[in-house]
């Protein structure tokens, strides 16, 4: 077996010592000895969890969560004017925008038209924030909320009333340096 | 020198029952309490909470493991063989109670005019009879095993006999020495031999092989190999499920505090507290159970700790390594006997 070569691609493994005798067991001592301090340094320490459902797990500024739609502050006008550059560019293809004219009476948004239906699929939503990339106006973000779970699918079909309106629950925003 | 069952005192039959009764359920008692502090305890170790959902602080967590098991259906495998997968948890419970019925909790005390040891029973043979139920026990794990009808129930088993065997001689031999210093069998005498300086000082090599064969006589990490969660799903108790896992499980907790109880006995010096701070008698089963404890958290942050060894190291570290340790701390001890006698 000696003179066998194996080939040049071939690495030798490199291997530790033997544990050997006496030394070996010194030694293994002495490392579970080294392993009980480093568990015990984690009870000191205390736990780390985030009790979720009571904590919740702070947000960066720029987490894209559940989309939201914007009005003007000042008129209460929405911002959306019913383009769908926002449901072209959706590569999950879940935003249907209907737009229709605005109305002397009837206005609704700032331009000449708006989104009478505006819907976005969450369950199909990848939440890659393209829709606010398009969008011209800024009428759609990405906000902050991520608990989005349902019972049924038709449920996470988001209508424009749903995206207007404020989240029931701030979640909370990450402090600067956190 | 040895004598058998010296018992300077009468005990009536019902003190008997009574002390059975209570012991029993002092320890099935302890066994959810330590299964709580086990988890709450390894959450810790591992830098979380561990169970905090069920009742206050998750105290109420065994009661509904508990519960869940014994709600559960009394499964079979088509293969296994019905007599004996039945029987084996039952031998199993049957000698970690046993076992738990000779450490002692403490001396005679007068109770109403009666003297009453706070023991089971205080037996002349003491670990004798300690390694005869643990003998058996290894039956319990055996047969569960190998009628289960199972490859996986079965590699376990073989696993859980090669190594209580060989763990058992070092386990032995490791309280050998205490017996030659203390020049009985009975543990209450061992425990009062112990009044001028508790046997893990002189017998400190004893103690620590002691330690490490009493993990691989429960199973515990890093000697659960007949369990081996993640090669061999559970080892003996793969196939079981509902009550009889249940028994498995208390079992294995029990003799934990067997093997707990034992150390404190046989190295801790029992109820004897140091400095010499003499408790009134009814402090004394404290004492005992709280040293117990001691070793029941041991027991917790090496399983938090170390990782299973292999086979073959097991083995090795048995036979060639605790062996003839345990063996020269016992001649030793003996020539130290004989020459200081």
């Amino acid at each position: 077996m000696a003179d066998w070569n194996p080939g040049e691609d071939v690495l030798a493994v490199q291997r530790g010592p033997e544990p050997g005798g006496a030394g070996g067991a010194y030694r293994a001592f002495g490392e579970t000895l080294r392993g009980l301090k480093t568990t015990f340094a984690r009870v000191i320490e205390g736990p780390k969890t985030i009790q979720y459902p009571e904590e919740k797990v702070p947000v960066y500024p720029r987490f894209r969560g559940r989309h939201k739609l914007h009005r003007f502050e000042d008129t209460g006008l929405e911002k959306c004017v019913g383009c769908s550059l926002c449901a072209a560019a959706c590569p999950a293809d879940c935003i249907r925008v209907v737009a229709a004219e605005n109305t002397p009476d009837n206005r609704v948004s700032a331009g000449e038209r708006y989104a009478a239906v505006y819907e976005i699929n969450l369950s199909r939503c990848i939440f890659c924030g393209y829709c606010e990339v398009a969008c011209p106006f800024d009428a759609i973000t990405m906000g902050h909320d991520y608990e989005m779970s349902d019972y049924n699918r038709s449920d996470l079909i988001f209508t424009k009333e749903m995206l207007l309106a404020e989240s029931l629950e701030r979640t909370p925003l990450r402090a600067e340096g956190e | 020198m040895t004598h058998f069952a010296l018992v300077s005192y009468y005990e009536p039959w019902y003190a008997q029952i009574v002390k059975a009764v209570v012991i029993f359920a002092i320890g099935l008692q302890m066994v959810p309490v330590i299964l709580l502090v086990e988890r709450k305890l390894l959450g810790r170790f591992q830098a979380r909470y561990g169970p905090n959902r069920v009742g206050p602080f998750g105290v109420l967590q065994p009661l509904a493991d508990i519960g869940k098991l014994l709600g559960k259906e009394q499964f079979r495998p088509s293969t296994s063989i019905g007599f004996l997968y039945a029987l084996a948890p039952i031998i199993s419970i049957v000698s970690a109670v046993a076992a738990f019925a000779i450490i002692p909790f403490g001396d005679v005390q007068d109770i109403f005019g009666t003297g009453i040891g706070l023991y089971g029973l205080d037996v002349g043979i003491g670990p004798l009879y300690l390694f005869a139920f643990g003998a058996i026990a290894f039956y319990g794990l055996m047969l569960g095993g190998w009628a289960s009808g199972s490859k996986y129930s079965f590699l376990g088993a073989m696993r859980a006999a090669a190594q209580l065997i060989s763990f058992e001689v070092a386990l032995a031999l490791s309280i050998v020495g205490v017996i030659f210093t203390a020049g009985t069998l009975s543990l209450v005498e061992i425990v009062e031999a112990q009044r001028g300086m508790w046997f893990v000082v002189p017998q400190l090599v004893g103690f620590v092989i002691f330690l490490i064969a009493g993990f691989a006589e429960t199973n515990r990490t890093p000697f659960d190999l007949p369990e081996a969660d993640a090669e061999l799903i559970g080892g003996y108790n793969t196939e079981y499920g509902g009550a009889r896992f249940a028994s498995y499980f208390f079992a294995e907790y029990l003799n934990i505090l067997v093997v707990s109880g034992i150390a404190a006995t046989v190295f801790l010096g029992g109820w004897l507290l140091p400095f010499g701070l003499d408790p009134p008698g009814w402090v004394d089963p404290l004492v005992v159970l709280a040293k117990m404890f001691v070793f029941v958290i041991l027991f917790i942050w090496v399983r938090a700790t170390l990782p299973r060894l292999r086979y073959d190291q097991l083995m090795s570290f048995g036979w060639k390594i605790l062996l003839p340790l345990a063996t020269l701390n016992a001649l030793v001890t003996a020539i130290v006997v004989v020459a200081t006698d």
